[in-house]
């Protein structure tokens, strides 16, 4: 056990000075003003718009940019992600960067462990900033804080350690390149099932509902995602409540403890895939 | 006495491919092996499995009597890939630090600098990786696998990529690992390098070992070279025969200038056990 802060402490370092990092940082902050500008504007001319009755339109307005804002921080979140570890294993093999650690007295399954830690170590904390500004941006400018602060910035953070530890089950298998297609698209479904759910809901079909479900079982980053979304919302009620259920960056259909466990149980089996394919590869 | 490798009808098939079919091998204590073969003979793979990068089909191996790829076995051995790289961003010392770290060795400073001395980076300890030369960084594997004074090492092409300056730093390197009674595995096309410095050699063709022995036991003797004032030519016999040759050449009236008594080379060895074979 004594090597997974070396190991951790050396995805960190390779983490820290690989460009993708800057890329991201800076990705983050012109993300971070457009943020800041969208809502100086949408708050400002808020005043002018006539609202329906029944509906609260700051608050309609705050939760639906602060959705799009979660969706900007869990995409940038496995953008980071996926470029830590997508050449994890078969990548690293054939530069030729994982034979000499490997050979070292370190299992196979404690190597792999670390190396997600160390993907976890620097993204988690990465997508807790950025919701937390984004947050405090909604909050400063528009007067509008979401129901629930910390579970919705865990459910993001959380998704994206499990989109980590699939990059590094696919990096087992696949080149770099082709792993990064593949996570990518592998998010990618998993946005448009929750999509689609979102779209059953509102029109209330049983079998885009089912088949949402289904997907984000399949794929439980998306259910977290759409739990967190559920939760900036958790105690709006009323038209507005039922609104923003509709809306691309509104409800959710799936949520709870259950999608919680099953993410974490996901992660667990993920883990023990990765590391039991790793165990057998020959490098 | 555990031998410091010990491998036992080893086999390893990539689909219908073999590339190790059925290889004995041992490597004593303080012992030093050269590894010899054509393109894809298994030399590498034989390598890989000693160090638990590759599980072979059939058969084990084990070092110094622990199964090869366990955490005992990898204690016990140092390793340097045929293509490796190391991340740019180390230096050399943060590097042997790393694997100090890794391979639980309590060397601290002293061991790294001594280390380094060894393979001649002594004044590039605070250079990048990304900073050396290909040579530098082989020299830097060196290093890194003796991290730990493992009893075994295991070499695949150690100076494919020196100069004949960097060369000569690995085989002084290698006496001294045999001074030391370090067990030595070295995987090499080098015949030259493999003759001046190895106890032993043994010689794979398609995942087979087909020739072993000292380099003295592989040369075979090729006859006599006698020059005299008659010319110079070349007679059967071995060593023994010389002063019976000399002494009819000269009771036959012949002045005898020189005497060479000629063997065959360890490459002429190899050619005639891989017949040719390149790859």
């Amino acid at each position: 056990m004594s090597a997974i802060p070396i190991i951790v402490g050396y995805g960190l370092r390779e983490a820290l000075r690989r460009k993708v990092f800057a890329v991201v940082l800076l990705l983050t902050a012109g993300f971070l003003f457009l943020y800041w500008l969208a809502n100086h504007y949408l708050f400002r001319d808020l005043r002018h718009i006539g609202a329906p009755n029944g509906i609260d339109a700051r608050g309609f307005a705050g939760a639906t940019m602060f959705g799009l804002a979660m969706f900007a921080t869990l995409f940038l979140g496995v953008v980071l992600a996926v470029f830590l570890t997508l050449g994890a294993v078969r990548g690293d093999a054939e530069r030729g960067l994982l034979q000499p650690l490997v050979v070292r007295p370190v299992d196979r399954p404690t190597l792999l462990f670390a190396r997600w830690l160390g993907a976890v170590a620097v993204c988690t904390p990465y997508v807790a900033a950025v919701y937390a500004a984004a947050m405090v941006i909604t909050g400063v400018t528009g007067r509008w804080w979401p129901d629930h602060l910390v579970v919705p910035a865990l459910e993001l953070a959380a998704g994206v350690a499990l989109l980590a530890a699939l990059s590094l089950l696919g990096s087992v298998f696949l080149t770099a390149t082709a792993n990064g297609i593949a996570i990518f698209m592998v998010f990618g479904a998993g946005l448009v099932a929750g999509l689609l759910g979102t779209i059953g809901h509102g029109l209330n079909s049983q079998t885009l509902k089912h088949a949402a479900v289904v997907a984000a079982y399949i794929v439980p980053f998306e259910a977290l995602y759409q739990d967190a979304l559920h939760e900036i919302t958790a105690s709006t009620t009323g038209l507005t409540g039922f609104l923003l259920e509709l809306g691309p960056f509104g409800g959710a259909f799936i949520h709870g403890s259950g999608v919680r466990l099953w993410a974490l149980a996901y992660v667990v089996a993920v883990g023990a895939v990765a590391a039991l394919a790793f165990s057998r590869r020959d490098l | 006495m555990t031998a410091a490798l010990s491998a036992r009808g080893l086999e390893k098939r990539y689909g219908s491919t073999v590339a190790l079919g059925g290889v004995d091998l041992e490597v004593g204590e303080g012992e030093l092996v050269g590894l010899l073969g054509p393109n894809g003979a298994g030399k590498s793979t034989l390598v890989k499995i000693a160090c638990g990068l590759v599980r072979p089909t059939r058969g084990e191996a084990q070092i110094c009597g622990a199964r090869a790829g366990s955490r005992d076995a990898k204690r016990r051995l140092g390793y340097l890939a045929e293509l490796f790289r190391f991340p740019g961003w180390y230096s050399a010392d943060e590097l042997l630090v790393l694997h100090q770290r890794l391979a639980g060795s309590a060397g601290g400073v002293t061991e790294r600098a001594e280390l380094l001395e060894l393979v001649g980076l002594s004044a590039a300890s605070d250079r990048r990786v990304e900073q050396m030369s290909k040579g530098m960084q082989q020299r830097l594997g060196l290093a890194q696998a003796l991290v730990g004074s493992p009893p075994l090492l295991l070499l695949d092409e150690p100076t494919s990529a020196l100069d004949p300056v960097g060369r000569r730093t690995v085989r002084l390197l290698l006496e001294e690992l045999r001074r030391r009674g370090t067990s030595v595995l070295l995987n090499s096309h080098l015949l030259s390098e493999i003759e001046l410095v190895c106890d032993r050699v043994v010689i794979l063709l398609r995942g087979t070992v087909v020739t072993e022995g000292s380099p003295a036991e592989l040369s075979r003797p090729r006859g006599i070279e006698i020059e005299t004032d008659d010319g110079t030519t070349v007679h059967d016999g071995r060593r023994e025969d010389v002063p019976r040759l000399v002494a009819e050449l000269v009771a036959a009236g012949r002045q005898v200038y020189g005497v060479r008594v000629l063997t065959s080379t360890l490459e002429d060895t190899y050619l005639e056990a891989v017949g040719g074979e390149t790859s």
